[in-house]
C-alpha cells in the first residue's frame, strides 16, 4: 500500500511531539498509568498529569512511583487486573526496569509504554541514539518505532490495538528519538474520541485477577514447562507480524493516515541502492534521496517501523534485487562491531539465494547530528560498493579523530 | 474453588494443602493466618521467595484467592498497581490487596518499593514474614538477621561470632511512613496475626503486619517445634508483640514470666556456637542486653 498522508490540515494544530502522544494515551482511554519522571520523556508524564488533574481521563489513576522499576511494576498488577496500562520512559528508566521487561511479557500483559530513545551513560548523555531500547530487544516487548510527530501520536493507539488482540497479548515499546522528536513542534492531527473508540474496542481480557474466579498469575515453571512459555511468546510475535500490518491499515481507513504496516519503503522499485534505518533519520535520508533521484540515481529507502517482531520476509522482498543494502543503526553491540539493524538484516539473507552486500554504519550516537552529507558520504561509499565490493563492513560514521 | 461459591464455609482453607512446604514450616502457617484474617475477597501479591516456589509449581496452585507474583523487589509496586487499578475500575472498597513477602523481599531488596507504596498512601496490607534470612536460596543473611546469628553468608567461625548488627527496625521504618496501623506479631500465635490481619485490613490505607516466623530448616530446629521457639522469641522479650495507630505505640503484649535469652537460643543451631565458643557467654550477654531494652522501650 503506497503510503498516505491524508492530513486534514484545518484540523491541524502545532504541538510538541510529547504532547501529541499524551493526547493519543488520553484518548485511547487508560486505566492506570504509572510513570517517573526522566529527560527527555518528562513533557509526555506532565502533560498527562494535567489532564488528569484536569479530569479530562475518565476511569483512570496515575501513579506517582519512586523509580522506574515501580513503574512498570505497578503496570504488572494493574494489568492483571484487567486494567488498560501505560508507562513512558527512556534510557537509564528503561535499563532499571530490564528485569520486569521480561516479567511482563512473561505474563502476557499487555501494556504499552512508550520510548522516547536516549543515550545510555557512561557517559552519561541526555541526547539521543537508540541503544536503550535496541539493548532490551530479547525482553519479549514488541517495538515499533516512529519518523516523525504524527505516527508517533498515531502508533500509540495501535500499539494498544496490536498488544492487547487476543492472539497477541504482549507488551509493546512505541519508540521515539528524544528531542528530535519530543520536543519538536509541527503541526499533526490529535486523535479523534469518536474514531479511537472505533478503532480500539475496551479491552476485555479473559483472565484476570478476580476473587470471584481466582486465578494464580506467575506461578513457578520446572525444566517440564517452562519451555513451553517461551514457545507461545514467540509464536504470539509470529502472529503480531500480521496484526500490526492489520492495525496500520485499518488505522488507514478510519484516519486516512498510513506509513507502513511493518516497514515502509520510499523509491525501492527499482533503486540499486537500498538504505535501511529506523527513527526520526529517515526524513533526512528521505530528502538525500529526492536530490539523487533528480540526478537519476537509483537510491532507495526501506523504513523498518516493527524491530520485534522482525520483518524478515518483508524486507527479503524489498532488497532482493537490490544491488547493495545500507543499514544505518543508532546503536552498536559492543565488541561485534555492528548495529542491530546491520547484524539482523545480513541474517534474513543467510540460507536464502538473496546474495546482496550489506554494509553497516553506526551514527548518531549520543544525539550526534546526521547531517544531509553524512548520508551523502554513505550513499557515495555504496556506489563503491557496487562498483568494486566492500571494503568495510561495518564502521562508525563521522569519528572525532582528533578526540581519540 | 468453584466460581459459583459465594461465602467460606468455615472448615474452607484458602491456603490449600498439598504444597510443598517443609514440615513445621512457618511461611504456611503465615500464609495460612494471613487469609484466615483477610477472607477469600482479597488479592495476594507475592514476591519470589519460599512461599511462591512451595505454593505454585505450575500448573498446580495452592491459592484459593486470586494470586500473583512477579518478582523479588517489587510486591508493593505490584500491590500499588492493583489498588489503583480497582479504583480506576470501579471496585475499589470492597476487594483487600494484601502483599506477603519474606524479610528479603520486604525490608532489603524490596525497600524501595514498599517505601514508595506506603509514602503514596495505597489501600493495601502487607505482611512481613521474617524468618530472619535469606532461606529459599540457602540461608543467607539479611537485613533482618538477628545479632550473632550463623547464617551460610555471616557463618562463626575462628573470628567471628556470625551475624554482627542488629535486625533493621522495619516497623519504625513503617510507622514513620506515617502507616495508620502497623503491628508485630508471631505465627506462634494464630489468633494474635488473624486480628492483627483483620485490623489491618479493614483499615484504610497502608497497613504493616510484621510476623516474626521461625524456620525449621534455616534456624536448625526439630519440624515439631516451630510455635515453641516462636513463643520463645516473645517470651524472652527479644521479639516484642505490638500495636502502633498511626505511629503510636498503643497495645503491648505483656510478657508474665520473662525468660533468659538463652532459653531461646539453645534450642537453635544458628545460635550453637555461643555455647561452644570461647567467649560465647559474653556474646549472650549482649543479646540479653538486646531483650532487656526491649522490656524498657515496651513496658514488657
Amino acid at each position: 500500500m503506497a503510503p498516505t498522508r491524508n492530513v486534514n490540515k484545518e484540523k491541524m494544530v502545532v504541538v510538541e511531539g510529547s504532547y501529541s502522544i499524551a493526547h493519543s494515551v488520553k484518548i485511547c482511554r487508560p486505566n492506570v498509568i504509572s510513570a517517573y519522571p526522566i529527560t527527555p520523556q518528562t513533557h509526555i508524564v506532565e502533560n498527562l498529569s494535567q489532564f488528569m488533574a484536569d479530569g479530562e481521563i475518565p476511569n483512570c489513576e496515575y501513579i506517582n512511583v519512586e523509580s522506574e522499576f515501580s513503574a512498570l511494576s505497578a503496570l504488572v498488577g494493574a494489568s492483571a487486573v484487567g486494567a488498560r496500562s501505560y508507562s513512558a520512559t527512556t534510557s537509564q528508566g528503561l535499563e532499571l526496569m530490564h528485569e520486569v521487561l521480561f516479567n511482563v511479557s512473561g505474563m502476557r500483559l499487555p501494556v504499552v509504554m512508550t520510548v522516547i530513545n536516549r543515550a545510555v551513560s557512561a557517559p552519561i548523555n541526555i541526547w539521543n541514539d537508540q541503544q536503550d531500547s535496541i539493548s532490551q530487544r530479547d525482553t519479549g516487548w514488541i517495538q515499533l518505532y516512529a519518523e516523525d510527530t504524527q505516527e508517533m501520536a498515531d502508533m500509540t493507539a495501535q500499539a494498544f490495538k496490536i498488544a492487547e488482540d487476543k492472539d497477541v497479548l504482549l507488551p509493546a515499546m512505541v519508540c521515539m528519538d528524544g528531542f528530535i522528536l519530543s520536543h519538536v513542534y509541527e503541526p499533526v492531527v490529535l486523535l479523534e474520541q469518536d474514531l479511537v473508540d472505533k478503532y480500539l474496542p475496551a479491552y476485555n481480557p479473559e483472565f484476570v485477577l478476580d476473587p470471584k474466579n481466582p486465578k494464580s498469575f506467575g506461578a513457578f515453571a520446572d525444566p517440564s514447562t517452562y519451555t513451553e512459555f517461551r514457545f507461545l511468546q514467540e509464536k504470539a510475535m509470529g502472529v503480531a507480524l500480521q496484526k500490526i500490518e492489520d492495525a496500520a491499515n485499518e488505522f488507514n481507513e478510519l484516519f486516512g493516515r498510513y506509513y507502513g504496516g511493518l516497514i515502509d519503503e520510499y523509491d525501492t522499485e527499482d533503486a540499486d541502492i537500498i538504505i535501511m534505518a529506523m527513527g526520526s533519520v529517515i526524513g533526512t535520508i528521505k530528502d538525500v534521496i529526492d536530490a539523487r533521484r533528480s540526478k537519476g540515481e537509483k537510491v532507495g529507502l526501506l523504513k523498518v517501523r516493527s524491530f520485534r517482531p522482525f520483518p524478515k520476509e518483508a524486507i527479503k522482498k524489498v532488497v532482493k534485487d537490490a544491488k547493495v543494502v545500507v543499514v544505518l543503526d543508532k546503536n552498536i553491540s559492543i565488541g561485534l562491531n555492528e548495529g542491530a539493524l546491520f547484524t539482523e538484516t545480513k541474517s534474513c539473507f543467510y540460507n536464502t539465494k538473496i546474495d546482496v552486500p550489506v554494509v553497516g554504519y553506526m551514527i548518531g550516537h549520543g544525539g550526534r547530528d546526521i547531517p544531509m552529507g553524512t548520508i551523502e558520504n554513505i550513499i557515495d561509499e555504496a556506489k563503491d560498493v557496487m562498483s568494486s565490493g566492500i571494503k568495510v563492513e561495518s564502521q562508525f560514521t563521522d569519528i572525532r579523530e582528533e578526540l581519540i | 474453588m468453584s466460581p459459583e461459591s459465594k461465602s467460606t464455609p468455615k472448615s474452607k482453607q484458602l491456603l490449600a494443602p498439598g504444597h510443598r512446604g517443609c514440615p513445621g514450616c512457618c511461611d504456611a502457617m503465615a500464609a495460612k493466618f494471613t487469609l484466615m484474617g483477610a477472607g477469600e475477597d482479597c488479592i495476594v501479591v507475592s514476591p519470589t521467595g519460599c512461599l511462591e516456589v512451595m505454593t505454585t509449581p505450575f500448573p498446580e496452585s495452592s491459592w484459593e484467592v486470586p494470586w500473583i507474583h512477579s518478582l523479588f523487589e517489587n510486591t508493593s509496586a505490584v500491590a500499588s498497581g492493583i489498588d489503583a487499578a480497582l479504583r480506576a475500575m470501579g471496585k475499589a472498597g470492597k476487594t483487600k490487596v494484601i502483599g506477603i513477602g519474606g524479610d528479603g523481599a520486604t525490608l532489603d531488596i524490596g525497600m524501595r518499593s514498599i517505601s514508595g507504596a506506603f509514602e503514596r498512601g495505597h489501600d493495601f496490607t502487607y505482611v512481613c514474614i521474617d524468618n530472619e534470612a535469606y532461606m529459599n536460596t540457602g540461608v543467607q543473611r539479611s537485613g533482618a538477621t538477628p545479632f550473632n546469628a550463623a547464617t551460610t553468608t555471616s557463618p562463626a567461625g575462628k573470628v567471628s561470632f556470625g551475624n554482627q548488627r542488629p535486625k533493621k527496625n522495619m516497623p519504625a521504618i513503617m510507622a514513620a511512613h506515617g502507616s495508620p496501623y502497623v503491628a508485630t506479631t508471631s505465627v506462634a500465635y494464630p489468633k494474635d496475626m488473624i486480628r492483627k490481619v483483620k485490623t489491618a485490613t479493614e483499615i484504610v490505607g497502608p497497613a504493616y503486619i510484621h510476623a516474626h516466623a521461625p524456620c525449621t530448616t534455616g534456624w536448625g530446629f526439630d519440624t515439631s517445634k516451630t510455635v515453641e521457639v516462636g513463643k520463645l522469641a516473645v517470651e524472652t522479650a527479644l521479639w516484642p508483640m505490638f500495636e502502633m495507630d498511626d505511629g503510636k505505640v498503643t497495645k503491648v503484649k505483656k510478657i508474665k514470666n520473662i525468660k533468659p535469652v538463652e532459653d531461646y537460643l539453645k534450642m537453635q543451631r544458628r545460635f550453637k556456637h555461643l555455647f561452644t565458643m570461647e567467649g560465647g557467654a559474653e556474646e549472650i550477654k549482649k543479646i540479653q542486653a538486646i531483650a532487656d531494652k526491649n522490656i524498657e522501650d515496651f513496658g514488657l
